[in-house]
């Protein structure tokens, strides 16, 4: 791939993977009924730690 | 120790007397005969305590934690000490007294001492803390975590003699030669087997964001280091050796490894460390866990693009560098959204900023890591790059990222993880984390002001043209103009210094603190809102864990 080629294909379709990645990222997260998920998830850290469960 | 390590040093041992007898210089020859002395030590120790009973595989595998944070103490006393001696001999250049403590060898031990040593044992030690108690599961694959941590020691070992005896390839933050650069791929692909084994047989089906971030760390450390390391050496017996690119490429190769080592070893673990120790502390839960999945992907996809920022104005192609300015601008977002969810998941217990000298760290490493991730961006603009590049801005921005951020979440997650780790209710004394916190963060504003008025002054000097258009200062001039800040940020280091100095007695006295000394020290109280208040105020909120939420310090 020459140097035109390579800068062309970074500003065209490199740039369109990103914004769909990041969309599909806020999609996920959003999904319908994700919030009671991500509310249990968001306590995670607090369970009692001492032993393997 | 299991058989698979006798061999195994026996193994090294003995290519180390291969390479001691062939060395072609002193340095190899030396870490030749280290490699044979250390190999045969523990050789000496793993048959004297040789056992094929089995761990208790009911019990976290704390051990090596415990060691890690004592090396992470330890590293980060010697890393702070060595900066003073090179922020000395800037101010006083006659404190260049012999070769071996030249700035130019001190100054790699320096960044070496306190990026991988200091951060990199917090970043092991806390991670195989955190990714056991998030997933329910003990460390994988045996005492092959304690093969890390003392391999991860002995790659300190031969980094920092081989910068003193004046062996370096001259790569920022990847100085070590080609044979160290082989020893660290090996033991962090035995940690990335760790990590990933202990996920592998979790217990917990959900995989928690802090161990994502550690994940993406291992990972792509993996591929910096080994891709920016590429080199031929010059002798299998010797020090020497060139790497596999040259001009321009090799400059992008350096900074797109320079700038993901800030952009996952000193950002995406340490938020790892934020998203665990911070609702872990304050004893609330993540301000919005949505974000923190947000937060992670975009920062994980955005940060690999932003290395060309440091090579503004060069030969580098201009759509490359434009490349580099953009990505590092949209970073801001991401940044600011972690800084955020750190910051709120204190909701409802704002008071223990009060309180909780640990929390006030927490808080403060928040600030400092959200101030430099405004500031850098702020430096990867074209315009404004122009008058800070390679100027002491720079220098003063790195370090109210690394003494701000790095430093004071290390410090506030040490103090909450050696009580834990060595079974007391509390830090010895909560009042020397305060006078700590202060300490640390005079020193801080001290170094960072002193460098933001030199660093500009400096850019501005070397910018001005006298009416006939020549130059208005010399090089020497701006030097000698520099003098005073240079001191200043010296006194600056010595106070963070002293902070961490109070930070290990601190520690000792906590980990030898008899049941009498434990009855009596002071803790935090327990103030946070019954959960009840908390959902009534607020439906949106997500309410408070009720099973553990009387614990104090838990």
């Amino acid at each position: 791939m020459d140097y035109e080629a390579f800068r062309q294909f970074a500003d065209s379709w490199g740039l369109l993977y990103l914004t769909v990645v990041f969309l599909l990222v806020v999609a996920f997260v959003f999904r319908p009924g994700s919030k009671k998920t991500y509310d249990k998830l968001s306590q995670l850290p607090l369970r009692d730690d001492d032993h393997v469960r | 120790m299991s058989i698979f390590f006798i061999i195994f040093l026996s193994l090294t041992a003995v290519s180390g007397l291969i390479g001691a007898a062939f060395a072609v210089d002193n340095i190899f020859a030396f870490h030749s005969w280290l490699t044979v002395f250390v190999s045969l030590a523990f050789l000496f120790w793993g048959i004297k305590n040789y056992s094929n009973k089995p761990a208790n595989q009911k019990r976290y595998l704390d051990g090596v934690v415990r060691y890690g944070i004592i090396a992470t103490i330890i590293w980060g006393i010697v890393g702070f000490l060595v900066g003073i001696v090179i922020a000395t001999e800037l101010a006083f250049p006659e404190a260049n007294l012999f070769k071996e403590m030249n700035f130019g060898r001190l100054r790699p031990l320096h960044t070496s001492a306190v990026i991988f040593a200091f951060c990199g044992n917090a970043l092991i030690a806390s991670s195989f803390f955190v990714v056991q108690r998030t997933t329910g599961a003990r460390l994988a694959l045996g005492n092959l975590s304690w093969f890390v941590f003392w391999g991860y020691q002995y790659f300190i070992l031969l980094a920092a003699t081989s910068y003193v005896l004046g062996s370096t390839q001259a790569r920022e933050y990847a100085e070590p030669e080609w044979y160290i650069d082989i020893w660290l791929t090996i033991v962090w692909v035995a940690y990335l087997f760790v990590f990933l084994g202990t996920l592998f047989k979790r217990k917990e089906p959900h995989i928690f964001v802090a161990n994502w971030f550690y994940l993406s760390f291992i990972v792509t450390v993996a591929m910096l280091h080994v891709v920016n390391n590429l080199a031929v050496p010059v002798s299998f017996f010797g020090v020497k050796s060139y790497s596999l690119f040259s001009g321009v490429q090799d400059a992008l190769t350096q900074w797109w490894y320079g700038h993901n080592a800030v952009g996952f070893f000193l950002t995406a673990a340490f938020l790892g460390i934020m998203y665990y120790f911070v609702p872990k502390r304050a004893n609330r839960p993540i301000f919005s866990y949505r974000l923190s999945i947000v937060h992670f992907w975009s920062l994980i996809f955005l940060y690999i693009w932003a290395g060309p920022h440091h090579l503004l104005y060069t030969a580098l192609p201009d759509w490359a560098q434009t490349l580099g300015m953009v990505f590092s601008i949209m970073l801001w977002m991401p940044s600011w959204g972690g800084m955020i969810n750190g910051l709120m998941t204190l909701q409802g217990a704002w008071d223990k900023i009060r309180t909780d000298p640990i929390i006030r760290m927490f808080v403060l490493s928040l600030a400092f890591y959200g101030m430099s991730t405004f500031e850098g961006p702020l430096m990867a603009i074209k315009e404004v790059n122009s008058l800070s590049h390679y100027t002491d801005w720079t220098i003063g921005h790195v370090h109210s990222a690394a003494l701000g951020w790095n430093g004071m979440v290390t410090f506030a997650m040490i103090y909450y993880i050696v009580p834990k780790l060595w079974g007391k209710k509390e830090i010895y004394s909560l009042k020397w984390v305060g006078w700590h916190f202060w300490l640390a963060t005079i020193g801080i504003v001290f170094y960072i002001s002193a460098m933001w008025v030199s660093g500009i002054m400096q850019g501005v000097m070397w910018k001005s043209y006298n009416a006939a258009g020549f130059l208005e200062y010399s090089f020497a001039e701006t030097v000698a103009a520099m003098f005073p800040y240079y001191v200043i940020r010296t006194i600056g280091g010595i106070l963070f210094l002293l902070g961490s100095l109070l930070m290990a007695y601190n520690v000792y006295r906590t980990i030898r603190m008899t049941e009498e000394e434990e009855a009596n020290i002071e803790t935090v109280a327990e103030t946070n809102m019954p959960a009840t208040n908390v959902s009534a105020t607020n439906a949106a909120e997500p309410v408070v864990a009720t099973t553990n939420a009387t614990k104090p310090g838990s």
